[in-house]
């Protein structure tokens, strides 16, 4: 800290005070009136500048209000009230569609105009609170930052928000916006019957989580085995991996293997094939007519005209799955659990061969809690990543082999395969909405009670 | 002793070797199957009755169905760009939370970690609805440049990796740096970011892999426009029923074509990716 009150001159300095309620308080008229009239007190103080654009910001946002935003939440809350009707034209002697409310965009539009009115009420406690910046500053005689000084501010004190500013606005408009779209939707009426722009649909509240979870209909009793072989997946995906990937890493580390490279060659070779096109061959070779029947056929093994159900039989679909799954993940824990091998200390094997201990033992008290310790949170993102795991799902089985008694899903499905099911092709946006949250919930209470006890959270400049 | 460690040892090859063949047998079952002369999906045996290149060479004689050197070119420019766009946020955004301090830091990080977990397609629908509104679904160069922002809009919240990098760059550098009159953000372009080649680099090969790989939000986006389909659509459109007796054996040359490629780029900057998950410093 010594070093940075050297700089020549600090231009921001901020009271250390500046917060809402202290500026609400202890601001003068102009400060309380920036709360409400963008960069007022700014523009009051010689700050042009930065004045102005607050002041621009503002006017545009009252201008959309007026011209768009105000309908626009007026529609969110109805989602639409006129339905597309058939009007008989009779000069032309047809029906014609009279354009009705579509309920997709007056929710979308509304969420928009939400979120761009939070980010104005930000904006104005922005203003408030550099008008009560400046009014301190003037008031301790203090100088009183030009335009020119906030801008090289952005290369110092500010330099978060400039280099935040691309990538937040990157997130809102492709992550927030329409996640917040499709939570919205977990409580409409938006699924196959209610398709806009034909129909509209309608606010239900929890209809379809009650629908998800009541007893004896068929969404349950599609929703529970999903989720449970989506859990079982995700952990025999994340512990096999793990486990089977550090034993090759290790393998391939003794100090009696030659060639480490070769055979370190020989395993990354398939990381560095593209995950998409490892799963569609693997895909073909495991068909009922695929390589690996044919071979097993050659061998007598099976029938000439038989063939295992890879993909077709449930539980063969599953082990085969998991099985594929190795095959691809094994490398890739390979490839980082090397180098974190390396960086066990060697006087810990030494001092555990000394005390006479076997390689088993050596392997269970120092190399696995080693790993484990550092590796906590790479399993943790791997385990959720598996949770998620569309792509192996999808291009492998494709949720597949279908089953009667479930609501549109396969007995592979995972959750998420499910409700790109129930999206894409079922068109129950509803439910799948509900779905996406259920995933989310249940990956988040998973993660933050184990990611919030791991040494990487809690000490994260341990380092430093 | 010595005889003892001699049969652990031999063991322990002819067992890498047995698995190092069942790691590689998909992968030259691919490429085998790349040359095979005779057209058709699924054969009852394995190995070709005879070798052609002509799989290869109808690859790049487009037809109106198959048009792989458009496909191929269609994802690199997207990988490109999109690879420059998301390389930029993530490092900005790693770097802000690694090494700068403010009011909204741990909050920022908690919502990162929070939006992390909500199913990544779930948002799909409404991507697809905000691009349509935002016009940006009209022509197909419009759409590369959407399918551009999809792949990129979101990758500031991917920071997790690279911060972790930074935060191994001891602090005591920086400072010395501000000492010497520096600013944070010179700091940051002139020290930090040449310091990090190996985070970088790897920053750079996932963002470029993913265009590669993707094909859910592609498809969705792309719909039914094959002119600029990217090559995993392509792909897989080649798999469908009613194509894969026509392009089985192309669909494996095509797999050949764009692994190659990647995998030289993967295994070039292998390196990197070890380093940039065990950190700058070493322990």
């Amino acid at each position: 800290m010594g070093i940075k009150k050297k700089k020549a001159q600090p231009v921001y300095d901020r009271p250390s005070d500046a917060n809402i309620s202290q500026a609400f308080k202890k601001g003068n008229t102009v400060t309380k009136a920036s709360f409400f009239v963008f960069g007022l007190g700014n523009l009051m103080n010689r700050q042009i500048g930065r004045g102005l654009i607050f002041l621009a910001l503002e006017i545009a946002y009252l201008i959309y209000m007026v011209a768009f935003g105000i309908g626009a939440l007026g529609d969110f809350i109805t989602l639409g009230t006129a339905q597309q009707g058939e009007v008989y034209n009779a000069a032309l002697g047809i029906y014609e569609y009279s354009a009705g409310d579509d309920s997709m965009l007056c929710l979308l539009y509304g969420v928009i105009t939400l979120v761009m009115t939070a980010a104005v009420i930000f904006l104005g406690c922005m203003s408030g609170k550099s008008a009560f910046c400046t009014q301190v500053r003037k008031e301790k005689g203090k100088h009183i930052p030009t335009f020119r000084d906030d801008i090289r501010s952005l290369k110092e004190e500010n330099l978060h928000g400039f280099l935040l500013s691309f990538p937040i606005i990157g997130i809102v408009c492709f992550t927030i916006v329409p996640l917040i779209f499709m939570i919205l939707i977990a409580f409409t009426s938006y699924d196959h019957e209610h398709q806009p722009p034909g129909n509209l649909f309608d606010w239900v509240g929890l209809d379809n989580f009650k629908a998800m979870f009541s007893q004896g209909s068929k969404l349950a009793g599609t929703f529970w085995p999903v989720l449970s072989w989506t859990l079982i997946w995700a952990v025999f995906a994340t512990v096999s991996c793990f486990i089977l990937g550090m034993l090759l890493a290790l393998l391939i580390n003794r100090k009696g293997t030659r060639a480490k490279g070769f055979w370190r060659f020989m395993f990354v070779l398939s990381v560095a094939v593209p995950q998409f096109v490892t799963l569609l061959s693997m895909r073909t070779i495991f068909n009922a007519n695929g390589p690996v029947n044919v071979i097993l056929r050659q061998l007598g093994i099976i029938g000439a005209t038989e063939s295992i159900p890879f993909f077709t039989n449930a539980l063969y679909a599953k082990i085969t799955i998991i099985c594929i799954n190795i095959w691809i993940g094994v490398p890739f824990t390979m490839l980082s659990t090397t180098g974190i091998l390396q960086n066990i200390p060697a006087e810990l094997y030494e001092a555990a061969k000394i005390d006479g201990a076997s390689a088993a033992t050596i392997f269970r008290k120092i190399t696995l809690p080693y790993m484990l310790f550092v590796m906590t949170p790479n399993l943790i993102t791997s385990f959720t990543g598996n949770i998620n795991n569309f792509n192996v799902i999808f291009l492998l089985s494709g949720g597949g082999p279908d089953s009667m008694d479930y609501y549109y899903a396969g007995k592979t499905d995972l959750l998420v395969t499910w409700l790109y099911r129930l999206t894409i092709t079922q068109k129950d946006y509803n439910l799948g909405a509900v779905i996406g949250i259920l995933v989310f919930i249940i990956l988040a209470t998973l993660s933050l009670i184990t990611y919030r006890r791991t040494g990487a959270y809690k000490d994260e400049g341990a380092f430093q | 002793m010595k005889t003892k460690r001699f049969i652990v040892n031999t063991a322990c090859h002819i067992l890498l070797a047995v698995l190092s063949v069942i790691w590689i047998l998909p992968i030259f079952y691919v490429i085998l199957t790349s040359f095979r002369e005779e057209s058709g999906s699924y054969k009852s045996y394995i190995w070709p009755r005879g070798f052609t290149l002509d799989n290869y060479i109808n690859l790049f004689h487009g037809n109106t169905n198959i048009n792989f050197t458009r496909w191929f070119t269609n994802t690199l420019v997207i990988a490109i760009f999109s690879t420059i766009l998301s390389a930029f946020f993530v490092l900005c955004v790693s770097y802000v939370m690694s090494r700068l301090r403010f009011k909204m830091r741990k909050k920022f990080m908690n919502i990162a970690l929070i939006l992390g977990m909500f199913p990544g397609f779930m948002s799909m629908i409404a991507v697809y609805y905000i691009l349509k509104g935002l016009g940006l679904l009209e022509t197909g160069v419009l759409k590369q440049i959407a399918l551009v922002l999809v792949y990129s809009g979101g990758a500031g919240l991917g920071f997790y990796m690279a911060k972790g990098f930074f935060d191994t760059i001891p602090k005591s550098i920086d400072e010395a740096a501000y000492i010497d009159g520096a600013t944070k953000w010179d700091t940051f372009v002139r020290i930090t970011i040449p310091l990090s080649k190996p985070i970088i680099t790897y920053t750079l090969i996932t963002a470029f892999m993913g265009p590669w790989v993707d094909y859910i939000f592609a498809k969705v986006i792309m719909g039914n426009d094959s002119q600029y389909y990217t090559i995993a659509i392509g792909l897989w459109t080649m798999l469908e029923q009613e194509f894969v007796e026509y392009y089985y054996t192309q669909f494996y040359a095509g797999c050949v074509m764009i692994s190659i490629p990647i995998a030289i780029l993967f295994l070039l900057t292998q390196k990197c990716y070890v380093e940039g998950v065990s950190g700058a410093v070493k322990g």
